[in-house]
């Protein structure tokens, strides 16, 4: 069962990415977190363990032919949109929203593994659809309705950084298959009164005051815009050679919101400055590119999707997350792989790189 | 099984992957450029405000609501609580330091020092907090001498308490510190790591109306992160007002009533289903629970076999034993199979093919009428009558009385009970409904379970005539002025169709197991009011053998419903005693108190006066008897 050839053919490289910048990771929560009054586990320390479980779960990930999951795939696609409807149905609590489903024995949020799910189905569905020139309106119908169940059960959780998330990556899948021009521009045009509608029917009062509070930070200069003006200095303050470890003053007075989570980075540029930070995106763009590289050379339609898929995943985060930070997009609670506190985006993107590693490993299977 | 690529579309879906790959880089290029502007060519300017700069955001948590009963009184509420923290960096000499506070607040300086030191982990200019919930003299006495004492910092922060102890503890719930994984959640996207919310009970489920607005205030602070002065404010807009239907001068006599054992009641106004007393018992403490729970007590909440984290009034389930016969004789009734000279002889068991299902009483009951079997609790009038309507006919009554599903009284995962039908016995297990299953169930056995919410409404429903409202335990949520925001009014959920003269029947029957000679429930009765109800003992365990030597996980639970007055009903009452033993002994006395006490404060019943009336001694209660 154990090919000797997958050991010679392990991609120690990416794992190496992965796990430098997951140790520099932890070693920012230390810093982000050492002004926190917490009893119990450190941050970092539990930031540690999570590593721990997620490489774990890394290695069960590339132990399996990533070619049995064509066979699952919609299987996977199925159960989560039951549970997803699930969620809605009985997924309990009187207000707000909710997004986690009690099983009796364990809670879960079927929303984050939709993302790695949504990935595998359009693989799986593009394996087999070929458009020869690129897909015509007639071929978009059916992606776009696989696509958008799941992704209108997430939004009305509301979940409305998950729901862009997996629409981001489902779209990079559908780019790297192919699409006309002119459907592309439709789809764009069709977009206009599909945000109207979503602002008046879909969005939350808090979702529609992040949205505005980033077109105009003073509007509320004591909460949400606070958080983005504060991250700015935080980011511009560092300098070019930052504070120094331990020593940012935005992060050690706490002028940050959520530091060892979404504004992770912000801890990191304040007290490393640009050049490290320049060192640190170099480290995910290398991340980013050699998992399009992996699908490049991948030699079947489905690990070849397979791949773009995840590495799409990880980007988008990377994208939006770093883009908050640094003020160029509204405040969303997405996380930054490998990099920022949380054991759901740990776990998720570990699986991510899991994938990668099998799709790269097998790649002389034929 | 794999569709490997045709030379052509690989080549195709490599250039556009090549493609994709210019992208990403022109992307990263975006954000290395956005990088390189804040860090260098804005730096300076951003770098001025960081050092000035001086403002900051400290938050001002709401006070949260309070938690009223009906008649206004304080149930739950805040108090400030004052720390005292040093800010190391301020500190010229900490050693005299220690020493002086020390002595003014009576501390070991060791202690003082330990804290310190465990403190100094942190940033120099972030204030350690030495002692916390320290008194008001303190408080005032270093607010006082702040200027003397360098570098020392009082705090104040409202903190939850609940002044009656375990007092319906399960009922109002506790607060904690949020958790990571209810940070994550939308429906707390607006709280922050440290906020406190509630965790269960009241506090759990009306959290949205309690918890208020945080405010805070914009604030300069010079370069050590000392506060210098405001700069705007935003006020926190205080959480509303809870108030309950319960009357906390009734929940402590049911709480009274129900002692240290493994219990539950449930008091209710039948004309409106505002819950009166919602008592589960032993209770617990509370504030254990928002400040730092010492392990030893948590230890024992976990291992004490009646436990008492557990709300049993919601989430209990138990077997209603003889008090469901309340619904077989209704269904009998209503179909037409019985009528109240209907009768059946009882000799102490009833044979079924092979099985023999026993009474509780094993010398039989003789002759007995509908109102007789339920006085005496006769299992063979119910075996016969069960036999002859089926298991899924009397499901159908049950279910109109809401069984077999919650009420929504308001709060979070409330139980639901169980009703069986043949059809889900299919399902379920894949075989057939025996005869002889239904026997149980016509009895309150088998696979039947209820809550003592339900028992409640089931009890409210033959008061009067069917009508039976929501159970609800919030009247009002009031803002901070008193003002009513929201009301809860008393909505009718089912109206149980039967005729008027059945309920009567059956009303009648109840009459007797109270207040006739040979009534099982007769412990209940008081001479002032008249009140109805029926006694349930339910197996926990089927084959016992002798009863003195059973342990008490095996033992039977003990129940009682009722209503009163009988006339003109007015509340109704279930009461579950977990491993009672006997309905009659010690579930109805129980119930009897609480209604004395309901009656005694409406002035019908004189204050004081006992009943002492004790020519009847109460019967031990009745048996339950299964097939074997």
């Amino acid at each position: 069962m154990i090919d000797r050839r997958l050991f010679t053919n392990f991609d120690w490289k990416m794992l190496l990415l992965v796990l430098l910048i997951s140790a520099v990771g932890v070693l920012n929560i230390y810093s982000a977190s050492a002004s926190y009054n917490t009893a119990g586990i450190p941050y970092a320390l539990k930031q540690f363990y999570w590593i721990i479980i997620g490489l774990g779960l890394l290695l069960f990930t590339c132990s399996i032919d990533y070619h049995l999951l064509e066979d699952v795939s919609y299987w996977f696609y199925g159960i989560l949109i039951v549970f997803l409807l699930l969620v809605l149905l009985v997924g309990k609590t009187s207000m707000g929203a909710t997004r986690w489903l009690h099983l009796g024995f364990f809670t879960m949020q079927p929303s984050e593994p939709m993302k790695i799910v949504i990935i595998i189905t359009f693989a799986r569905f593009f394996s087999r659809h070929q458009p020869v020139s690129g897909m015509g309106f007639r071929e978009v119908v059916l992606p776009m309705a696989i696509l958008s169940v799941p992704a209108i059960l997430i939004m009305k959780q509301p979940d409305l950084g998950t729901a862009t998330m997996v629409c981001l990556v489902a779209g990079t899948i559908i780019l790297a298959v192919g699409i006309k021009w002119r459907v592309v521009i439709t789809m764009l045009l069709a977009a206009v009164p599909a945000c109207y509608v979503s602002w008046h029917y879909l969005l939350r009062a808090y979702q529609k005051n992040r949205v505005l509070n980033f077109l105009n930070p003073e509007r509320d200069p004591l909460k949400s815009g606070y958080h983005l003006i504060q991250s700015k200095i935080a980011v511009g303050s560092g300098g070019l050679s930052g504070k120094g470890f331990l020593h940012g003053t935005q992060s050690q007075l706490r002028f940050l919101p959520e530091q060892h989570t979404d504004f992770a980075f912000s801890v990191f540029a304040e007290e490393w400055g640009f050049w490290v930070c320049a060192m640190m995106l170099f480290l995910y763009a290398a991340l980013i590119l050699w998992g399009l590289h992996v699908a490049s050379r991948c030699n079947d339609r489905f690990g070849t999707l397979l791949a773009v898929g995840v590495t799409a995943m990880i980007f988008w985060h990377i994208v939006i997350n770093m883009g908050m930070v640094i003020g160029l997009f509204p405040v969303v609670g997405v996380p930054l792989p490998f990099f920022s506190y949380g054991g759901t985006s740990m776990i998720t993107s570990m699986l991510g790189a899991g994938l990668l590693l099998n799709v790269s490993m097998r790649r002389f299977m034929f | 099984m794999n569709q490997h690529l045709s030379k052509r579309g690989g080549q195709d879906m490599q250039r556009r992957i090549y493609l994709i790959s210019i992208a990403a880089v022109i992307i990263f290029s975006i954000l290395l450029g956005r990088l390189w502007f804040l860090q260098f060519i804005d730096s300076d300017r951003l770098k001025e405000m960081s050092e000035n700069n001086r403002l900051r955001f400290i938050p001002v948590a709401a006070s949260r609501g309070t938690l009223l009963d009906r008649n206004g009184h304080v149930l739950v509420n805040n108090t400030p609580s004052y720390s005292l923290a040093v800010i190391p960096n301020e500190v010229k000499d900490r050693d005299s330091l220690l020493d002086t506070l020390g002595r003014i607040l009576k501390i070991d300086r060791s202690e003082l020092l330990s804290k310190w030191e465990k403190g100094m982990g942190r940033a120099k200019y972030f204030p350690i907090v030495l002692a916390s919930g320290i008194s008001r003299d303190h408080m005032e006495f270093f607010e006082e001498n702040s200027i003397r004492l360098t570098g020392i910092e009082v705090e104040v922060k409202p903190v939850r308490e609940y002044p009656n102890g375990t007092f319906a503890s399960h009922l109002l719930g506790y607060i904690g510190e949020i958790s990571d994984k209810e940070l994550s959640s939308p429906e707390f996207s607006e709280y922050n790591s440290g906020d406190y919310l509630g965790k269960s009970g009241i506090e759990r489920s009306f959290e949205q109306y309690l918890h208020g607005e945080d405010g805070g205030r914009q604030i300069e602070v010079n370069a050590r992160g000392r506060y210098l002065r405001t700069i705007s404010e935003s006020m926190p807009v205080p959480g509303q007002s809870i108030m309950l239907t319960i009357d906390k001068n009734l929940q402590s006599q049911a709480e009274k009533a129900l002692g240290d054992r493994a219990a539950a009641a449930v008091v209710m106004e039948v004309n409106s289903g505002e819950i009166l007393a919602f008592a589960s018992s032993p209770g617990f403490d509370p504030s254990l629970f928002s400040g730092r729970m010492p392990p030893d007590k948590w230890d024992a909440y976990l291992k004490d076999k009646r436990h008492p984290l557990e709300n049993k009034a919601l989430k209990g389930q138990y077997p209603p034993g003889s008090t469901f016969k309340i619904i077989t004789a209704l269904a009998g009734l209503a179909e037409g199979m019985i009528d109240e000279r209907t009768t059946v002889n009882c000799n102490g068991e009833y044979q079924l093919g092979n099985n023999k299902f026993r009474c509780w009483n094993r010398k039989g009951h003789g002759n007995v009428n509908l109102k007789g079997a339920m006085r005496e609790s006769c299992d063979v009038y119910f075996y016969v009558l069960g036999e002859r309507l089926g298991v899924d006919r009397i499901a159908r009554y049950a279910k109109m009385f809401g069984l077999g599903e919650a009420m929504k009284c308001g709060l979070e995962n409330e139980k639901s009970g169980f009703v069986p039908t043949s059809e889900w016995k299919e399902k379920k297990f894949g075989k057939k409904w025996y005869k002889g299953e239904t026997l149980p169930v016509s009895i309150g056995q088998g696979y039947l379970l209820m809550t003592p919410i339900q028992l409640a409404a089931m009890s409210a429903g033959v008061a009067t005539n069917g009508k039976i409202y929501r159970p609800h335990l919030v009247k009002k949520i009031l803002d901070k002025d008193g003002k009513t925001v929201k009301e809860f009014l008393p909505e009718l959920i089912r109206q149980v169709d039967l005729k008027p003269e059945h309920f009567r029947m059956v009303r009648e029957g109840l009459s007797a197991v109270v207040n006739e000679p040979k009534g099982t429930g007769a412990a209940a009765r008081l001479y002032e009011v008249k009140v109805a109800g029926k006694t349930g003992t339910s197996q926990v365990v089927k084959l016992k053998d002798s009863r003195g030597a059973v342990p008490y996980e095996h033992r039977d639970h003990a129940l009682f419903v009722a209503f009163a007055p009988y006339d003109n009903p007015e509340v109704a009452v279930a009461v579950v005693v977990e491993h009672g033993e006997h309905g009659g002994a010690a579930a109805a006395p129980v119930a009897g108190q609480i209604l004395r006490s309901y009656f005694e404060s409406k002035g019908v019943i004189k204050g004081g006066r006992r009943n002492t009336d004790e020519d009847e001694e109460p019967e031990s209660g009745d048996e339950t008897g299964d097939g074997e």
